[in-house]
């Protein structure tokens, strides 16, 4: 029975498993990025890319791997033992067919199991390193970037609206509370040009002076850009999604407690009734033992008996 | 720039804007029929500069906190609302002795990490090595009338506390099944099937048999034959048997040339080796050597204890050896 239990063997082992355990509130996601058995320069270019952007935040494999088939059934298992290896929630999956030339999965996990599916083909697409731009402009590792999403179909097509949540949730990093406004610095454009295809580039942001206390801003890009056509996408199921979308119940509103500026903060306290026919009395209560009661029956016995004669 | 800086307080209105993401959206927006991609690029970036025009306007609007690395502001929480990563982390279920002190209304003491211990006269820990009523610190346990003759009561203390132990192991790991149900084990502790994920569950599955094993009991099964698997046909890609027939080998008893010799010498060796034991002409040198020096070394640290005893005004030994060496 003993060994039926596993217990880290060393104590950075067991840091690691707590880093990966549930959280009352979520640090970012992780990304993994893989590809299948048959990929195009291309396809590389972009899983190189996209690594490059998310870098802080991710996990890339460069070996081939077989059988990852997400949209069917059965063909998801490797990519949720990967997620759980990793601890990745993000998954960016290229492969490269005669049927879907330069084919992109986006995927998410809830829970390391899939949760969504976004299949994109790449298409018009430039890489980082064919910009040139001023160096000093360069986006800085992990800043939060912006997003500007334009266009009708984001809201009308279905395949775009859920394109770009998978879009946000990719790229937004982690949910922060508080943002130095010195580290703004990069943006993500999104085009809807039909209601199949969207328009990415990635741009950085000058912050120009314009008199007032808002700066200016300016874009310049920086790549990579590329045209992402949606081939097939699966929603969450309704039930998984309810499950996927709680979030801890924030600080209940703390009752009788007041905030004064003189005084500071002040509590009212109300006695709760002292029940004490419900206390819970344990058996070895002095008061109640035989000898003790008979002891002090003795005693005032004797005490009468004393005063009496007087 | 100037246009769009004019036409941007105008279209505020009909983007959305997350702060919380820094995102921003334009549902209306119509692209005009680009013929290049030049164009599409040009206008892209144009209504791009726009929306992020829109995302700092409200993002500097803020009131910043100065801070050493710069202006920081609180944003507030996304509207666009994102699933998790994982599920919520779920309330560990109480454990029996927890039930019980609940229902009898026990409530947890602190206790001092060290205490005070009568058997020796010192500060020790109240909990592990070296702890206060140590099992070693304890040299006499009186003798109780109840005691029963030929126990030994330090043999009783130990085997008591074996099976107190193992008790806290079984409930714990009763406690440990109980949240796994439930799904709140701690994320550090796995249990049963080996790769059970740390969230969700999976039932053990059964132990597979290895081609090893199944190899061992068909070989059996061929051997298990009145002629021990002899005149049996083989099946075709039937491997011989790895160890067949006697595992064991007996020399013969009977005197001969051959095998039946080394019984006699292997026997021979044995007795010859008893014997030298106790013989005087066997000397094993090594061992006299060593015998000698322990034995020196013992009366000379006898001596020296003798020495040191008897008159404490002599001069130390060490200092003087110490010189001599010096001069030498």
């Amino acid at each position: 029975m003993v060994a039926a239990i596993r217990v880290p063997k060393t104590q950075r082992a067991r840091r690691e498993l707590l880093k990966h355990a549930p959280k009352l509130v979520e640090t970012g996601k992780k990304t993994l990025i893989l590809h299948g058995t048959k990929t195009s320069a291309v396809l590389n270019s972009v899983l190189s890319d996209i690594y490059h952007l998310k870098r802080d935040n991710a996990v890339k494999y460069t070996k081939k791997n077989d059988n990852i088939r997400p949209f069917e059934s059965g063909g998801e298992s490797s990519l949720e033992f990967f997620s759980l290896k990793t601890d990745c929630s993000l998954i960016v999956y290229g492969s490269h067919s005669k049927k879907r030339p330069n084919n992109l999965i986006l995927g998410r996990t809830y829970d390391h199991h899939i949760y969504d599916l976004v299949e994109v083909g790449v298409e018009n697409y430039k890489s980082m390193e064919s910009y040139v731009y001023d160096k000093k402009l360069a986006p800085k590792l992990g800043s939060k970037p912006f997003f500007a999403f334009i266009g009708e179909h984001f809201e009308s097509a279905e395949e775009l609206k859920h394109l770009k949540e998978v879009l946000l949730d990719l790229f937004r990093g982690e949910v922060v509370e508080n943002l130095n406004l010195a580290g703004v610095d990069r943006i993500y454009v999104c085009t809807a040009t039909s209601p199949t295809t969207v328009y990415m580039m990635h741009c950085a942001l000058c912050l120009k002076r314009s008199g007032t206390s808002i700066p200016r801003m300016e874009l310049v890009e920086v790549g990579p850009s590329m045209d992402l056509v949606v081939r097939r996408h699966r929603l969450p199921v309704e039930s998984l999604k309810k499950e996927a979308m709680k979030t801890a119940d924030h600080a209940k509103k703390v009752k009788n407690v007041t905030k004064d500026p003189v005084q500071g903060r002040l509590g009212k306290v109300y006695m709760p009734d002292q029940q004490v026919g419900k206390l819970a009395l344990s058996n070895d209560i002095k008061g109640l033992k035989r000898e003790r009661r008979e002891a002090k029956k003795n005693k005032e016995h004797s005490k009468k008996q004393k005063v009496n004669p007087e | 720039m100037a246009e769009g800086a004019a036409a941007t307080p105008a279209a505020t209105s009909s983007f959305e804007v997350d702060l919380g993401n820094l995102m921003a959206y334009d549902p209306s927006h119509h692209l005009t029929a680009a013929s290049s991609r030049e164009e599409l690029r040009q206008e892209c970036l144009q209504k791009g500069t726009e929306l992020a025009q829109a995302v700092a306007d409200a993002l500097f609007a803020l009131p910043p906190s100065e801070d050493r690395d710069g202006p920081i502001v609180h944003l507030p929480p996304p509207t666009i609302r994102l699933p998790r990563e994982k599920h919520l982390p779920k309330p560990k279920p109480p454990t029996k002795w927890e039930l019980f002190a609940k229902a009898k209304g026990i409530t947890k003491r602190k206790k001092n990490k060290r205490e005070w211990d009568e058997q020796t006269q010192s500060w020790k820990r109240t909990y592990g090595y070296d702890r206060v009523n140590d099992d070693k610190d304890i040299p006499i346990i009186d003798a109780k009338a109840t005691d029963e003759p030929g126990v030994d009561p330090f043999a009783l203390r130990r085997q008591d506390k074996k099976k107190r132990v193992e008790k806290q192991e079984k409930s714990r790991l009763e406690n440990l099944k109980k949240a796994a149900k439930v799904g709140a084990l701690p994320s550090h502790i796995q249990l049963a099937a080996k790769a059970l994920p740390i969230t969700g569950t999976k039932a053990d599955l059964p132990k597979k048999s290895r081609k090893e094993d199944l190899e061992n009991v068909a070989g059996m099964a061929s051997s298990a034959t009145a002629s021990g698997g002899k005149f049996d046909e083989k099946l075709p890609g039937e491997k011989p048997l790895k160890h067949p027939g006697k595992h064991r080998k007996f020399l013969p008893v009977a005197e001969g040339k051959g095998m039946g010799n080394l019984e006699k010498q292997q026997n021979d060796k044995i007795l010859n080796s008893l014997l030298a034991r106790n013989s005087d002409e066997q000397l094993d040198v090594g061992k006299a050597i060593t015998m000698y020096k322990v034995k020196k070394e013992k009366q000379r640290s006898k001596d020296k204890k003798m020495s040191s005893k008897s008159d404490k005004l002599k001069p130390q030994k060490k200092p003087l050896k110490k010189s001599s060496k010096k001069k030498a």
